[in-house]
């Protein structure tokens, strides 16, 4: 009998432990899926009617129409080109430079400091900001790239496509490579520096101690930091708006959307430009966690 | 000896490159925003002459005519907002999350991650159509919602990973040593609790304060366009004078302040970005 008291007296309190904690996340939870669940949702729904905001009388049902324009459409391919291009690009060029970094800041024999300051500059910085600055430095009749020793003075950085891919990728680089760094540092800190130690004494070179010690143990904060980044990279949007506005090919999949959206009021077409995109993102969020099978959801390996 | 300056010259070089390129936008920026407006196409980058009329003209006509005064007032108001109840929020989660045993705790932290992965472009459409029909269209409201909804996940992990750092046993052993419940919460819980929770805030504000698409898509007039937005429509004092200085002006008084906050507080911010993996 008493046994069956303290049960219950236990699961009476384990109740309301549960009912605390679920009182405590409510506000968050609702907080978080008032702009996304509800929004996706919405955004199916308009992406199978015809709704231009400019001809309101004209609408209805479509099914799959919308679809079938953006997937037949050649700007919707370019445009999807462009992002998968300036993703892969920028974030292979990040993990190398934020892997870099990272080491710096970790193994340094001075100016540990200094480094970090430095990286946390981009990071502080409005990337629309950091577009401007970019775009004045290359623009061919106020800034001072062309100016500069082996850049030919007429170079119009703007004027082709894959010219203005670089700038671009410069300017996403520069801004976003600190995250990579201290996301990397963090994976970094967590290594034990005994097994570096032990490894000296075995004779092994720096490069080794790399690439069997400091990559393997790694490779889930690698993962990480790939994955969040891959993901920020495919929504880009701010630096392409403000440096070329999509001209000279150069739109991304966000930019197309927006255009849709936004500029053209036409609802239907634009959210089934924003459907695809969702689906691309859970397909590369998929492919990182399946294909790769590492445990990201908590940041951290499982222990 | 010999290897050792080596080593020393090398790191030098690495740092010295580092260090040119991370702030080479800024000076930059600085650059443009102080050449008078003829000498803008010289394409120095140093400034022969020096002139703070881009900055004049951004504050000139007060509040009622400069492109600048009220974007700069928004964008304050609305990422101040956003940090406060986002951390308000996502303190509570996370104390639940830490603290507390409940089903769906990891529902809750992957849903999380789910949103921090989430195109925001998504989300555009359908809520340019709600915002417009709920009168949220271009108001304060109508950007600190996503701006929460964005944010949260940061500040729930941030928070998360600094409370199961915090030795809530101090709690009891205080009041064992004969401290009441809220001296012991007070005296003890809130001083471990506020670092990470300043650094939770950091990262909010820097978020909002930041966002470009929603600036632009959910606004449609000064009474709540942000900074970021606003620059995008600045234009010159005539329509024969290219804006370059003046977005440069704005662009360095929006810059410089949060540079020297973000350096002033730089171990709390590489702690927030990297928690959970510190001392896991």
């Amino acid at each position: 009998m008493s046994e069956g008291a303290t049960t219950a007296g236990a699961s009476a309190r384990t109740r309301s432990e549960h009912r605390l904690a679920w009182l405590l996340c409510a506000p968050a939870v609702i907080a978080m899926l008032a702009v996304t669940a509800y929004p996706i949702g919405y955004a199916i729904a308009l992406s199978v009617q015809q709704i231009d905001l400019r001809f309101p009388d004209e609408g209805g049902f479509v099914g799959l129409d919308n679809y079938a324009s953006v997937l037949s459409s050649d700007l919707w391919w370019t445009d999807l080109f462009n992002t998968v291009f300036l993703t892969l690009v920028t974030v292979s060029i990040e993990l190398v430079l934020g892997m870099i970094i990272a080491l710096v800041m970790h193994r340094a024999i001075f100016g540990r400091g200094v480094v970090r300051t430095a990286v946390l500059i981009p990071y502080g910085i409005i990337t629309v900001v950091a577009a401007f600055a970019w775009q004045f430095a290359f623009a061919p009749d106020s800034g001072f790239v062309n100016n500069l020793p082996l850049i030919s003075d007429e170079m119009d950085w703007f004027g082709e496509r894959f010219s203005s891919f670089a700038v671009i990728i410069m300017a996403e680089v520069w801004k976003t490579t600190p995250f990579m760094a201290l996301l990397l540092l963090a994976g970094l800190v967590t290594i034990d520096g005994q097994l570096y130690e032990a490894a000296k004494v075995d004779g092994a070179s720096a490069w080794q101690r790399f690439t069997r010690i400091t990559l393997p143990l790694m490779k889930p904060a690698i993962l990480v930091a790939l994955l969040f980044r891959t993901l920020d990279a495919f929504r880009i949007f701010d630096t392409i708006y403000i440096m070329t506005a999509g001209a000279q090919d150069t739109e991304s999949v966000s930019i197309l959307g927006f255009n849709q959206l936004i500029s053209r009021l036409n609802l239907g077409l634009g959210s089934a430009v924003s459907v695809l995109i969702f689906i691309c993102v859970l397909a590369i969020a998929f492919l990182y966690v399946r294909v790769l099978g590492t445990r990201v959801e908590e940041g951290r390996p499982v222990k | 000896m010999e290897r050792g300056s080596r080593e020393y010259a090398l790191w030098s070089i690495g740092i010295a490159v580092v260090l040119i390129f991370a702030m080479i936008p800024v000076l930059w920026l600085i650059s443009v925003s102080l050449k008078p407006p003829e000498a803008i196409t010289d394409g120095r980058f140093i400034p022969s002459e020096v002139s703070f009329d881009n900055y004049k003209s951004l504050f000139e006509g007060g509040i009622d005519e400069s492109p600048f005064i009220k974007p700069l007032i928004n964008s304050i108001l609305i990422a101040l907002s956003t940090t406060v109840i986002s951390i308000v929020l996502a303190s509570f989660a996370a104390y639940a999350i830490a603290r507390l045993e409940f089903p769906g705790k990891r529902l809750i932290l992957a849903g999380a991650l789910a949103i921090a992965m989430f195109p925001p472009i998504s989300t555009i459409g359908p809520l340019f159509d709600m915002w417009r029909a709920l009168g949220l269209y271009d108001t304060y409201p109508g950007l600190i919602i996503p701006y929460l909804t964005f944010s949260l996940p940061l500040a729930i992990y941030c928070l998360v990973a600094f409370f199961r750092e915090i030795p809530w046993e101090l709690e009891q052993a205080a009041q064992v040593d004969g401290a009441t419940p809220f001296q012991a919460f007070r005296k003890v819980i809130v001083p471990l609790a506020a670092p990470g929770m300043f650094t939770a805030a950091i990262l909010v504000f820097i978020f909002a304060w930041n966002d470009f698409l929603f600036a632009i898509s959910l606004t449609s007039s000064d009474a709540s366009r942000t900074v970021p937005a606003a620059l995008a429509f600045f234009t010159g004092e005539s329509s024969f004078t290219e804006p370059t200085g003046s977005i440069a002006a704005a662009a360095v008084v929006v810059t410089v302040p949060i540079i020297v906050f973000v350096l002033f507080f730089q171990r709390r911010i590489v702690s927030g970005l990297t928690a959970g993996a510190v001392k896991g």
